[in-house]
């Protein structure tokens, strides 16, 4: 196990210590969120997965519970994405901030994962050959192993 | 973890319910995405399971395809499930028939 990124500080709030190379990387991800949440295509397989349909098979109240909840819920995840390029280049967090970047993180997860069609059986080879698709997964399971840490610190303490 | 305080939901949606008596259940679907830990921490967070029953939740949802995780009037399962998309999981309600 590498070493911990994210860690509960005892003076309160949390020790963010991510290498130079993983910051790049990240930095380069709210901002891909954030465009595609204010692109808002509802019929873009990952938006769908971002705002599921709450009921399985009646229709009309799916609509109008998405009618009622959706800007709510689009606000909530923009201002996550927000906080967390608005504190990318920080050494400390405080629990809100953190767990703004767990709400980012997860969603670019998620993104990701419906981009890349992950099943529960996929395997890194799966996704070699194409550089692409190779990038892609390779955000894919940096952002998993991050989470990990980032549910670990929260919930330590 | 601390127990996450009753909420009043200010919107009820829809038509009255005329089946009263007949409650509603919020379930949480299997996705391949979503990690084991964060499910366990999204219950926990959400609805102040403690940490052994948050665990047992998410092991139904990845072993049996779906779990319910909350139950009660319409208005709070719609509220439970518009938190559970805010966390990105997969959540729908319906009659408990």
């Amino acid at each position: 196990m590498p070493f911990a990124r994210i860690k509960r500080s005892r003076r309160g709030g949390f020790q963010v210590k991510l290498p130079p190379p993983e910051r790049e990387v990240l930095a380069s991800l709210p901002s891909m969120l954030r465009a595609m949440l204010a692109g808002g295509n509802a019929d873009d397989p990952a938006m769908k997965r971002l705002f599921p349909s709450a009921y399985l098979d009646d229709e009309v109240a799916a609509a109008e519970f998405d009618s009622v909840v959706r800007d709510d819920l689009l606000a909530q995840k923009i201002a996550a994405v927000e906080t967390m390029e608005r504190t990318l280049r920080s050494e400390r967090l405080s629990e809100d901030e953190l767990v703004a970047w767990l709400a980012a993180v997860n969603d670019l997860r998620l993104v990701l994962g419906v981009r890349l069609a992950i099943t529960e059986e996929s395997s890194p080879e799966d996704f070699a050959g194409d550089p692409e698709t190779e990038r892609a997964y390779g955000l894919y399971a940096y952002l998993s192993f991050l989470e990990e840490d980032v549910v670990r610190a929260l919930s330590s303490g | 973890m601390a127990q996450t305080a009753p909420v009043e939901v200010e919107r009820p949606i829809d038509e009255p319910d005329v089946t009263h008596d007949v409650p509603w259940i919020v379930i949480v679907w299997n996705d391949p995405i979503n990690l084991m830990s964060y499910v366990v921490y999204v219950f926990q967070k959400l609805f102040g399971y403690p940490r052994q029953k948050a665990t047992k939740l998410m092991m139904d949802v990845h072993v049996k395809g779906r779990a319910v995780v909350s139950e009660g009037p319409r208005e709070r399962c719609e509220f439970d499930v518009s938190r559970l998309h805010a966390h990105g999981l997969w959540a729908t309600l319906q009659k408990d028939r």
